[in-house]
């Protein structure tokens, strides 16, 4: 790891101030963080720790919906009762993530920002476009089984990791954040995670040193709330494809992809097909992909699972 | 015959330690000898900081690098050594403790971000005269073997119990709504986090469950 400074923030404003200070980074679970940090691909020379500075709990809102503090732990989050009776789908998609010990420690908005685990992203030795804008992306022609099939680029196929993202797409959570300058925005969470294109090493929409303070969720939909993930174990691995869904009773739906794309992938003008079925509703939703030849299995794999999500709906 | 008495009275720890020294002064002759004028490394200064926190009830304050991951406290610092280094990448458990009753993966963490927490390490579960009910019924039911990551798989299995009578769900969990319920089944998936290579895991459950099962 490279000497950082470390700063305990008490206050969002102190944060918010310290954050200006040159090469400097939020901490607030720090389990993705650190890892990078020893593998010096984050390498911040001042810490600021916002562990202590509230945004820890979740509050109902005037239009019936949710806001959940960035820095409440997913293991709350999950647990949370109002979470498991009304949007279960999150409770779902935290559960199936990361194991029992890093649930208790990462937070909401960590868990957004959540970095790829491209294992050429990891890899120093490796060029990579995201670690190290322009040297190239070893992903490509390397093993790609596990990467990314549709919204990738040229410059990089890499995953977006998150369970609990997929989740949050398919319930049009919405992300509060603070500036340095204090201003306030909310971005809905359509617009938070950019495509690669050509440059990959940014990924959402936040500004520099932007702050989220909360996720918000609408108010309840009511429906089936599913979450399937398929992974190479039956627990404690990323996924090689997930599916949140909501469905209704008219048969209509909401769902989004985790696994094939750098960010939880959802298309709204393709769930009118979803009454369809699982092939028209899945060739629309994944039309452009191009996946390598190592991962091209995952188009399949994305249509069955949908498949057998809806017919389980069904019958 | 003398050498071979002499080396069982000595611990691993020492032996291990004793290993590391000759290694070291090795090294030294190894760049000593050599005809390559010494360098001085560009030095960045190291950042230090310091921190109150309780371990095993135990009031604590460190003033440290600011790189220093609670594992690294635990074990040099404190010299608690019962908590394991394994992957240092929160991928194996080895280094599981408690943090105000919840587990985490020490590695994961700065020691720094635990300012007044109250941490519970293999040394606070249980001693070898009073064992918590936990370690002895992975001494009844063998639930390891090399015993590297026993102390993570049971500060985690003394958690796991607590998240399910505190009504936690999990991924296998049928209905979120209900109470938790433990099953083998249940262990297993709230347990995959702590790896052991020996493959004690069906013991283990087995430790748990009858852990489970006394506490009703």
């Amino acid at each position: 790891m490279k000497p950082f400074t470390y700063e305990r923030a008490e206050t969002p404003a102190q944060a918010a101030i310290a954050a200006s200070k040159p090469g400097a980074k939020f901490l607030a679970g720090g389990t993705n963080l650190l890892d990078l940090m020893k593998l010096q691909i984050e390498t911040p020379t001042h810490l600021i720790d916002i562990g202590r500075i509230g945004f820890d709990k979740i509050q109902p809102t005037s239009d019936g919906g949710l806001r959940i503090g960035a820095l409440v732990r997913n293991t709350d989050l999950a647990a949370d009762e109002r979470v498991r009776k009304d949007y279960a789908i999150l409770s779902r998609a935290l559960l199936a993530g990361a194991s029992g010990q890093l649930r208790n420690k990462a937070t909401t908005s960590g868990n957004l920002l959540q970095r790829t685990r491209c294992p050429y992203f990891y890899d120093t030795n490796q060029p990579c476009n995201k670690r190290a804008p322009g040297s190239g992306c070893a992903a490509i022609a390397g093993f790609s089984r596990q990467l990314a099939v549709i919204g990738c680029s040229d410059a990089c196929i890499a995953t977006h990791p998150s369970d609990m993202a997929v989740a949050m797409m398919v319930l049009d959570a919405v992300i509060e954040t603070v500036k340095p300058d204090g201003s306030m925005r909310q971005i809905p969470i359509t617009g938070f995670y950019r495509l690669p294109g050509n440059t990959p090493h940014l990924e959402t929409t936040l500004e520099k040193n932007e702050l989220i303070t909360s996720v918000l969720l609408p108010a309840p939909v009511g429906g089936v709330h599913v979450y399937h993930k398929v992974r190479d174990r039956a627990s404690y691995a990323f996924a090689l494809v997930s599916v949140g869904a909501i469905l209704f009773k008219d048969g209509s739906g909401k769902i989004a992809v985790g696994g094939v794309a750098p960010k939880p992938w959802r298309n709204p003008s393709a769930e009118e097909l979803i009454r369809s079925g699982a092939k028209e509703f899945t060739s629309k939703l994944m039309e452009g992909a191009r996946p390598t030849s190592e991962n091209a299995f995952k188009l399949i794999l994305v249509e069955r699972a949908i498949d057998g999500i809806l017919k389980e709906d069904r019958s | 015959m003398e050498n071979e008495n002499e080396l069982g009275s000595i611990t691993r720890r020492e032996m291990l330690a004793g290993s590391a020294i000759a290694v070291a002064a090795l090294a030294i002759t190894k760049v000593t000898g050599s005809q390559v004028a010494a360098v001085a490394p560009a030095v960045t200064p190291v950042a230090s900081a310091g921190v109150s926190f309780s371990v095993n009830g135990k009031a604590i304050n460190l003033e440290m690098d600011t790189r220093t991951t609670l594992l690294d406290a635990l074990r040099e610092h404190m010299h608690l050594s019962g908590t394991k280094k394994g992957c240092d990448h929160g991928q194996c458990g080895a280094c599981t403790v408690l943090v105000n009753g919840r587990r985490i993966n020490s590695c994961l963490s700065l020691a720094l971000q635990h300012q007044d927490d109250l941490i519970t390490t293999i040394e606070g579960i249980g001693t070898p005269e009073n064992l918590h009910p936990m370690q002895s019924a992975f001494i009844r039911h063998d639930g390891f073997q090399c015993g590297y990551c026993t102390p993570g798989q049971i500060c985690s299995a003394v958690a796991v119990l607590e998240e399910i009578k505190a009504g936690v769900p999990s991924h296998v969990s049928a209905d979120l709504k209900g109470p938790m319920v433990f099953s083998n089944a249940e262990f297993r998936e709230r347990m995959s986090g702590n790896i052991c290579r020996c493959g004690a895991y069906s013991n283990i459950a087995q430790a748990a469950a009858e852990v489970a099962v006394a506490k009703g």
